[in-house]
């Protein structure tokens, strides 16, 4: 789960990682106010998204398409230019590298003092699955691309793990301010910071933190410029909290209702729908499409041990998605009764009317039961024994493939 | 001789009074698994029955390894408890046996808990995790076998494959596929789709090579981190048996969790097709297609003079 700049910076500074005073907006009134209120002849005037890549994404109108302005993060000199680069941004579409063609619609904006940039560096922390640790990387490269430093540069990136029993060493914190080239009291800052960000990292369960630009100022303090938090949602259930600072506006709707129903669901762009069992078959599942030459419309995992509504939802979901053309569904049982999963798909198809080709493997568990279940109802569909089997079935039954 | 759990070995099960620690312990007796007992903090002497049998119930591992003489212990404690019930486990097992192996089924727990946990683990010699959120582990036999975990044991039958997988149903399809051309399975092992875990490819893959029982392998991975990766770099260089490789998520987004929290193409790291192009590199036999499996093996096999 993924939170806005404006909200990490809120975490940041009450863990005691210095950040510029700045307001939450969600009208052009607000971010004139405040402008007035912050008292900085410079604000940097900043679009909220959960996608990186703003400082070079343009803005569109939603109903044009019309570009509007470039650059969805903008440093403005005077109150005007609060007022037209807000206009610009709020109601508009964000398109960034990260967004994808679509972009994002902005309702958020951050109104942010300036302030006198030094130098700028790169700084994140994340779980390194290799090393089974947290990993710190640094970079006097700040403000740029980190994946292309790593590629043209790997030698200015710095790495420390924290041991998980020690925590962060004090050594450390020092070493990795010394490879950023700092001394005296901004390397004094920088220990301090790196500690408190390394207690909100591990205190607040996040999967990442992410700061680019980490900025010294002119007069030697360290300041996080920005700040791309993502917690691990494994924890939620000790983290009330999180509940306010989700934006669901930021969420694809089904994937939010298919969450709640305790379903994997990730929705994709082509026509065939697939209701697998297990993350990896799922993933087979769609790449087996592929290879038959179709292309499928999502990633459902419908999990282990699926009530009869837990299944009829997963198909509904399917049901409802305007591209969806065919359905594949693959069940291999283990804890997974396939007759359990015949008898939802058929009181699905029931309620909401099958228009579209379907074809059924079910393997494993009670797999005889749920055939005979499909064989000896009305649902028009076909039958399969393998994977391979069903997708060259369905991709041929819409009219697709080699 | 399979790998890490023989056809006797002794398990507990951690949380063996909830419904997951009952109904799986049910599947795991009568497929022949020869289970001794179990904890649940506070319900310790009483008797739990399953599949017909009498089981004892204990409060903590230390007084159930000591009571029982277990091998191994199988956690199906929720995502809240269960890193604290791994370093139970660990801490018991070196204790008194120096020696042990934990299946931690659970799925959901937090990433910085299992972080704490392997590390625990990890000091402790001669103990070996085994998940999370994974199928666990089974050793099919001549009459029955070893089954630790959630899988269906009647698709298994004892032979001279080994099989490791992120992946629980796809590990299924590969069993699947093996009995397809006529060939069982020594060890499968299920280690897992999240991004920290206990055992990887390569302690597998060097347990099987050393495996006198078994003669080829089927390694089957999913998009995320750079394990295939290594774990091909290891193998060109260490495994004389032959290798199947299948990596699950070739058509998956970048950016997005594919069900598994492990799952997840992120800064254009681990795809797919960087993971059969690592197979390739190392000779690994590569099926793009899990229903082709078994008809790759088979080559595999002729090709090393094994069938």
């Amino acid at each position: 789960m993924n939170i806005h700049e404006y909200q990490g910076k809120e975490l940041f500074r009450s863990a005691g990682v210095k950040v510029q005073e700045g307001v939450h907006c969600k009208s052009v009134e607000d971010a004139l106010a405040a402008y007035d209120s912050l008292g900085s002849k410079v604000v940097a005037v900043k679009s909220q998204i959960h996608a990186g890549g703003r400082g070079k994404g343009n803005l569109y109108c939603p109903n044009s398409g019309d570009l509007l302005m470039e650059g969805g993060v903008k440093i403005a000199f005077s109150r005007d230019e609060v007022e037209t680069y807000s206009e610009n941004i709020l109601g508009h579409i964000l398109v960034t590298k990260q967004t994808g063609p679509a972009g994002k619609l902005v309702s958020n904006i951050y109104v942010e003092a300036g302030c006198e940039i030094a130098h700028e560096y790169y700084l994140a922390l994340l779980v390194d699955r290799e090393e089974k640790q947290v990993l710190i990387m640094a970079s006097t490269e700040g403000g740029m691309d980190i994946e292309e430093v790593a590629e043209e540069t790997p030698e200015a990136i710095h790495k420390t793990w924290v041991n998980p029993s020690t925590g962060l060493l004090d050594s450390q914190k020092e070493d990795l301010g010394i490879s950023l080239d700092l001394s005296g009291a901004a390397l004094e800052d920088f220990v301090g910071m790196i500690g408190s960000l390394y207690e909100l990292f591990v205190s607040n369960d996040c999967s990442m933190v992410e700061i680019n630009p980490l900025v010294r100022t002119k007069s030697d303090e360290i300041v996080a410029l920005d700040a791309k938090v993502g917690f691990d949602e494994n924890a939620s259930f000790r983290h009330k909290e999180w509940e306010d600072l989700r934006d669901y506006s930021e969420e694809e709707p089904t994937e939010t209702r298919a969450n709640e129903a305790g379903l994997s669901y990730v929705k994709l762009d082509g026509d065939i729908g697939c209701l697998v069992n297990g993350a990896g078959l799922a993933m087979a599942t769609m790449d087996v499409i592929k290879l038959y030459g179709g292309e499928p419309a999502n990633f459902l995992d419908i999990g282990g041990g699926a009530d009869e509504a837990k299944v009829q939802e997963a198909f509904e979901i399917i049901l409802e998605d305007p591209n969806v053309k065919g359905i594949l569904v693959n069940i291999f049982g283990g804890i997974q009764r396939c007759d359990i999963v015949a008898k939802a798909v058929l009181a699905a198809s029931e309620k909401m009317g099958l228009q579209v080709p379907l074809v059924i493997r079910l393997s494993g568990t009670m797999f005889e039961e749920g055939r005979a279940i499909i064989d000896s109802s009305d649902l028009d569909c076909t039958s399969v024994e393998t994977l391979a089997e069903g997708a060259e079935a369905i991709v041929g039954l819409i009219g697709g493939g080699k | 001789m399979a790998i890490w759990v023989q056809e006797d070995s002794k398990l507990l099960i951690q949380g063996i009074t909830g419904s997951q620690g009952r109904f799986h312990g049910e599947k795991m007796v009568e497929y022949g698994t020869n289970l001794v007992g179990g904890v649940t903090p506070g319900k310790g002497g009483q008797n739990i029955e399953l599949a017909g049998n009498e089981f004892p119930v204990f409060n903590t591992m230390m007084e159930a390894i000591n009571q029982t003489d277990a091998d191994a212990s199988v956690i199906y404690v929720p995502p809240p408890f269960a890193a604290a019930a791994i370093m139970e486990a660990a801490d018991a097992f070196h204790q008194i046996k120096g020696e042990g192996v934990i299946v931690c089924i659970t799925e959901g727990i937090p990433t910085l808990d299992m972080v704490k946990a392997v590390a625990y683990v990890n000091e402790k010699e001669g103990i070996r995790l085994i998940g999370p959120n994974c199928p666990g582990i089974i050793t099919p036999g001549d009459n029955g076998g070893c089954k630790i975990g959630i899988m269906p044991g009647h698709i298994h039958a004892k032979g001279r494959i080994g099989i490791v997988s992120k992946s629980g149903t796809l590990t299924y399809e590969a069993v699947a596929q093996t009995m397809s051309i006529g060939e069982g399975q020594s060890t499968c092992i299920g280690i897992g789709g999240d991004p920290v875990n206990g055992t990887g490819f390569i302690d597998c893959l060097s347990a099987f090579e050393a495996d006198p029982q078994t003669v080829a392998v089927v390694m089957i991975g999913e998009i995320g981190g750079t394990a295939e990766e290594d774990a091909s770099e290891w193998a060109a260089e260490n495994m004389s048996k032959p290798i199947v490789g299948f990596v699950a998520g070739s058509t998956a987004p970048p950016g997005k969790r594919m069900g598994h929290a492990g799952a997840i193409i992120s800064g254009g790291k681990g795809t797919a097709t960087e993971k059969f192009a690592a197979f390739e590199a190392a000779g690994i036999h590569i099926a793009r297609d899990p229903s082709e499996i078994g008809a790759v093996l088979k080559v595999a096999l002729e090709e090393s003079g094994l069938l």
